[in-house]
């Protein structure tokens, strides 16, 4: 009885499919299905190389600072940071004090109640405080950039698939619409307001080229500020915001796997030890 | 339970002599996993799997109660307080990373549980109940595992919430208010948070319950074994420990260490970027993926794309890819030869490979969007996944002609090693 049922079931639902096979393939055959325009012409991250690469590698002080300082006098105008307080900027290699002084000379103040008058008011950030927000709200963010919402940049590059290289090639790979697209996909012309970028996965984007010159940044460590250098620094600090225990992470796991392989080893003995007697022919 | 000449508990220890006559919790854990359990001299290495997933349960537990402890279950806060715990709590990141991968871990070695069982045919009789509780226990996980994914409250948690719960909306008539009764509202949202959060701290007590019940239902008639043929007596077998403890010692230390690896060099490999994104109701994510263990049954659900008259494709998805979990608990009755391992027999085993394939096919398909010609790939693969449980194997039992068995276990194991006559000369191991 349960076989009887069990084939009938299997019949159907085996039967049914090859049927909904035939009718896609019948579908597929004559009507190809149109390639896209992000199909055809999204790109994946260009390769770049940081510090950080590869199961052991760390981040580079100097390279974080950097990055810390394009986010602050460029991308920090629009895009949040709210996952990273001003006291975790120590772990770049700042000093308690340094750390002091970037949060009480940062542009936004911190949202803060008048104790007169109970009334909002802002004051100036504290190293416990988290980096204020550059929009009071999403509705504010929207109005200010054309109606798209600068995302908060704290997890971006977990966010993103390949997420460091991701936002690399997102920085440096502005560029005019190529006339193959144009001629390809005559609707697909960048619409008003949008930027073109193959980096992007739909290919527009509503935030305008944030890198654009040489020098725009002036690094103290005497690093040439190119549009290159930048974007490398900044997707550096990026990671940094959003994987910030990456160094102890791997740094324990180094410890584990060790201290794994030699008790794994003993286990392997014992086991071969014990074992010894019934392995052997009788 | 189990054979006449298990090794009796005999405490020395007077306090141990006190707490066995009070209570016998020391007789039961000997007689359980301890000495006073005799096992088959032959097993290999693909049964260390249940207590390694033994071990992935207890992992889960207790990073999952840790991560409690930080966690706010409202969906004002949900990802922000996982944010913190990752960045402020002393090892939140170790205890995060762990829970996530734990998950993972903890479907590769029950899955690799299953292939035994599949292969060795572990779920005929006398075990069709251990095997009927391991589904119970695999189906919990699933629920466990689907819930959890929604906690962290990141894009894929929200809509993946959202397309789960719309497979009970394809029922006719009743579906749409189970969906809402489910959520708690008509998207998930707080109240889909807040019970998933409960149900998430509970099923996995509840499956560390159906494990002792599983493993109460193994005792009776004993471990399996690679030959498919029963002990026959005490040269059968050896005492579980220190044997069989030994070995799952070393299978711990490969476990860990492969855990170890994945959690500490790349801990975001087998999740979603997507899950780092805030759930928000407003944005739905270019492909919609379940977490790798889904895939297979993701691809079933997703193979039905004609409507079968009045049924709609959406249900038949939704039946089917219910139907290809629960066909299993009908596996004891639909595979009826007698021989139990998949080495004695040659049909089976071309048709067990091509189902392993098959699997892996459809789990391909299940994470690569819905578009041709994975679509396609998955119908013809899911109809093989179908015919081979519901038809071909019913088949093959019945008409196949098996390899000649080993006499018995111990007779298996001196082939091995090269002895058959039980001369005394020592030969090394291997």
């Amino acid at each position: 009885m349960v076989r009887i049922g069990a084939f009938l079931v299997g019949l159907f639902f085996a039967g049914w499919l090859l049927v909904s096979f035939l009718m896609g393939a019948v579908a597929y055959v004559s009507e190809p299905p149109q390639p896209t325009v992000e199909h055809e012409f999204h790109e994946l991250p260009k390769h770049v190389s940081f510090s950080f690469d590869g199961p052991l590698g760390g981040y580079d002080k100097q390279q974080l600072q950097r990055g810390f300082q394009v986010y602050k006098e460029v991308c920090s105008a629009c895009h949040s940071l709210k996952f990273v307080a001003f006291r975790d900027l120590e772990a770049l290699g700042y000093n308690e004090a340094e750390v002091k002084a970037i949060a009480k000379q940062w542009a936004i103040k911190a949202p803060a109640v008048d104790p007169a008058t109970g009334e909002a008011s802002t004051r100036e950030p504290m190293p416990a405080d988290y980096f204020p927000k550059p929009f009071a709200n999403n509705v504010a963010a929207a109005a200010a950039n054309n109606n798209a919402i600068p995302p908060d940049l704290s997890l971006m590059t977990k966010a993103r698939h390949h997420g460091s290289a991701y936002v690399y090639s997102l920085l440096t790979g502005y560029q005019a619409q190529p006339a193959a697209l144009l001629k390809e996909f005559p609707d697909s012309k960048t619409p008003e307001g949008l930027h073109y970028n193959p980096y992007f996965a739909n290919l527009n984007l509503a935030m305008a080229p944030p890198l654009t010159a040489e020098g725009q940044v002036t690094y103290s460590d005497g690093t040439k500020p190119t549009v290159d250098q930048m974007a490398k620094d900044v997707s550096a600090f990026l990671t940094w915001t959003a994987e910030p225990k990456l160094e102890n992470r791997r740094r324990a796991g180094l410890a584990t796997i060790i201290f794994l392989l030699i008790a794994t080893g003993l286990a392997y003995m014992s086991y071969q030890n014990i074992w010894a007697e019934k392995k052997k022919a009788a | 339970m189990s054979f006449p000449w298990a090794e009796q508990y005999t405490p020395k220890n007077p306090v141990m002599v006190w707490i066995d006559e009070k209570l016998p919790l020391p007789r039961l854990a000997y007689n359980a996993v301890g000495a006073g359990y005799p096992v088959p001299r032959n097993l290999n290495y693909f049964w260390n799997f249940g207590v390694l997933a033994g071990l992935a349960l207890m992992i889960q537990i207790i990073t999952g109660v840790v991560l409690a402890m930080h966690y706010g279950a409202n969906d004002l806060v949900a990802f922000s307080t996982v944010e913190q715990t990752m960045r402020d709590v002393n090892a939140g990141w170790l205890m995060r990373y762990a829970h996530a991968n734990g998950a993972s871990f903890f479907f590769i070695v029950v899955y690799l549980h299953i292939f035994r069982g599949l292969y060795f045919g572990s779920y005929k009789a006398p075990r069709e109940m251990v095997w009927l509780l391991g589904l119970v226990i695999f189906l919990l996980m699933m629920a466990t595992a689907f819930m959890g994914y929604v906690l962290p409250w990141g894009q894929m948690s929200y809509w993946g919430a959202k397309v789960i719960t719309g497979l009970f909306g394809a029922i006719p008539v009743v579906g749409e208010p189970i969906q809402t009764w489910l959520l708690g509202g008509f998207a998930p949202g707080n109240a889909s948070l807040n019970r998933f959060f409960s149900l998430h701290f509970l099923l996995p007590f509840v499956i560390a319950g159906v494990i002792i019940l599983h493993i109460w239902a193994l005792h009776i008639p004993g471990s399996s074994n690679p030959t498919g043929v029963e002990v026959k007596g005490p040269q059968d077998t050896v005492p579980f420990h220190p044997y069989y403890t030994a070995k799952d010692g070393f299978g711990a230390g490969i476990f860990l260490i492969a855990f170890c690896t994945l959690l500490f060099f790349a801990p975001n490999f087998l999740g979603h970027p997507d899950n780092y994104i805030e759930a928000n109701p407003l944005s739905t994510p270019a492909h919609i993926v379940p977490e790798w263990y889904f895939w297979p049954f993701y691809a079933i659900l997703r193979a039905f794309t004609v409507d079968f008259f009045f049924v709609p494709a959406k249900l038949l998805g939704v039946l089917a890819m219910f139907a290809s979990i629960l066909l299993l608990f009908f596996l004891p009755w639909l595979d009826t030869s007698p021989v139990r391992s998949g080495k004695y027999r040659p049909t089976f085993n071309k048709f067990f490979w091509i189902l392993i394939l098959d699997v892996l096919i459809l789990g391909y398909c299940g994470g690569a969007p819905a578009e041709e010609p994975f679509v396609m790939i998955s119908q013809v693969a899911s109809a093989y996944y179908f015919a081979h449980f519901l038809i071909i194997l019913p088949l093959i039992s019945r008409f196949e002609k098996p390899l000649p068995l080993p006499g018995s276990i111990t007779e298996a194991v001196l082939a091995k090693y090269g002895k058959t006559d039980g001369a005394t000369v020592a030969v090394p191991a291997e």
